[in-house]
């Protein structure tokens, strides 16, 4: 008994401990971002390694969700005749939920434990140590620019997803279902509202954006530096990246969605 | 030896040192010089934390007690900007290397001079090929890190360290995993680096020998505390039974086999369960 209650002591006590560690991390990131202003070029690179080489896993899948979407949304509505409204379901669901929340979880498999790896194992070399030595703060120089990059290229990615998949509903319903092209289109422009749907989406997915890159670096920067820490950490990225995201989802979609 | 002839021409000075780890003493009441333009060495078996003390002098780890000054001012008490501007000052060398893995060799030894001058591109170009000229790399310019040998990468490193021009350089264990050759080229680099820079020069190291024959003065570290010092030949006819296992590396005297276990008979004879 004494040492379970030991046991979750300290389990707490290292816990909040490294809940500290990573709000100073954060604020030290986000102080950092200042810099990158005067050479966009760190951010560019960036950008070009979290966010385009993404576009691929995240279109893929995209078209494959709306595909399943407009599959299964048609055999519902068909059976109350409403199949004309399949894109408003659709495109509601993959704007509203579907969108944000499956892009910001492939991000975090797909950008999140790359990033998780690169910074643990620059820190495993010492090549923070070496940076530090330099004179280069390596917050300001390499982990800012790839905050400020995930933080930018996930609602771009979850609007890639959310088109794609629209168009994936599209080909599904009215290519091979037989919906009516201009009804599929048409619904959805008369129900879905810009701020209701499109901004809350933008806005979760900013969120998710915020806090799977925050993550994924806090988690390579605190890594144990070696290669079962990283492996570790990288584990420990995609798990609490997932949660994060599903859980503030369900806290996000409450808050704006709730009042209606 | 003369300790306060030394003190004043002494570019770091380290006093009282104390720093744990957790409940792990690292070092206790640690005191050492090393003098203005010359090489030091601080020799010691693995594990005791050389490197710690480099990370020390360099500020990246904060003492629990003693003081540090590295051209006469105190490195912990230095805010960090001012603690980044002493660093371009000096150069520092570690183990693997430390290269940025995703730029070329080229573009690494440029990383401090982009980082902190505003020289056009042209005149890094200048720098850069002669600091890689200066180490013999000048032809593998072109190549990544992963492309290059230990003793390579080591040796651009070495470009890097000394691309800002520094007062002082610190070594990390140069010659540890090198081959014969290697370890060689990196002899005569540090001690011509040391002579035509006027670097002075601190090598942490465990390579009896080469280092010995490098140094100027040497202090040899175990169990947290300086158990010796002087220059090579003091070191090598030094008095302590344990300053001679080292230099020997005899495998058996104060420094024992044997990790401390209980009597092998007992050991053996017992239920074989885990304690």
């Amino acid at each position: 008994m004494m040492d379970f209650i030991q046991t979750l002591g300290r389990n707490t006590r290292s816990s909040f401990t490294k809940l500290g560690r990573a709000t100073f991390f954060l604020v030290q990131t986000v102080i950092g971002i200042a810099d990158i202003l005067p050479r966009p070029r760190l951010l560019l690179n960036q950008l070009y390694s979290v966010g385009v080489l993404s576009f691929l896993i995240i279109s893929i899948s995209g078209l494959f969700v709306g595909m399943v979407l407009g599959l299964q949304g048609f055999y519902i509505l068909s059976d109350f005749g409403a199949e004309e409204t399949l894109g408003v379901m659709v495109a509601a669901s993959l704007v509203r939920e579907l969108g944000p929340v499956v892009s910001a979880l492939l991000f975090a498999g797909r950008a999140g434990s790359a990033l998780t790896a690169e910074i643990g194992l620059m820190k495993a070399t010492e090549q923070l140590s070496g940076m530090e030595m330099m004179a280069v703060d390596p917050i300001k120089r390499i982990i800012s620019p790839r905050f400020l990059a995930g933080f930018i290229s996930m609602p771009l990615l979850a609007a890639l997803f959310s088109a794609i998949g629209i168009i994936g509903g599209q080909i599904v319903g009215s290519g091979l279902l037989g919906v009516d092209d201009g009804a599929y289109w048409s619904q959805m422009q008369a129900k879905l509202d810009f701020q209701d749907d499109i901004i809350n989406g933008v806005i979760k997915s900013l969120v998710f954006g915020f806090v799977t890159s925050w993550i994924a670096l806090f988690e390579g920067y605190d890594a144990i530096p070696t290669s079962e820490g990283v492996s570790r950490a990288t584990t420990r990225t995609v798990v609490t990246a997932a949660f994060s995201i599903l859980g503030l989802d369900f806290v996000l979609t409450a808050l704006m969605f709730g009042d209606d | 030896m003369g300790d306060s002839a030394r003190c004043h021409n002494s570019l770091v000075t380290v006093r009282g040192l104390s720093f744990s780890r957790g409940d792990n003493k690292i070092f206790t009441d640690v005191s050492m010089d090393f003098e203005s333009g010359k090489i030091t060495a601080i020799m010691g078996p693995s594990g005791t934390g050389k490197t710690t003390l480099l990370k020390l002098i360099g500020g990246q780890l904060q003492p629990s007690q003693g003081i540090v000054t590295v051209d006469g001012s105190n490195v912990h008490r230095l805010r960090r900007n001012e603690l980044f501007v002493l660093r371009k000052r000096m150069g520092m060398l570690f183990q693997s290397g430390a290269l940025l893995t995703d730029m070329s060799v080229y573009d690494n030894v440029a990383f401090p001079l982009r980082e902190h001058t505003h020289l056009p591109e042209s005149m890094i170009r200048t720098l850069v090929l002669l600091k890689l000229q200066a180490v013999g790399l000048r032809g593998a310019r072109n190549l990544m890190p992963n492309e290059l040998s230990g003793g390579m990468a080591r040796r651009v490193a070495l470009a890097r360290a000394i691309a800002l021009d520094p007062m002082m350089i610190m070594y990390d264990e140069p010659f540890t995993g090198q081959d014969p050759i290697s370890k060689g080229v990196l002899l005569h680099l540090i001690k011509s680096l040391n002579a035509t820079l006027g670097l002075t020069t601190i090598i942490v190291s465990h390579d009896v020998h080469e280092t010995a024959a490098i140094a100027d003065y040497i202090y040899v570290v175990s169990g947290g505390k300086v158990i010796g010092e002087g220059s090579p030949s003091e070191i090598k006819h030094s008095a302590s039974e344990w300053v001679q296992q080292f230099m020997d590396g005899s495998a058996d005297g104060p420094v024992h086999f044997h990790y401390p276990a209980k009597d092998l008979q007992d050991d053996l004879m017992s239920s074989g369960k885990r304690y």
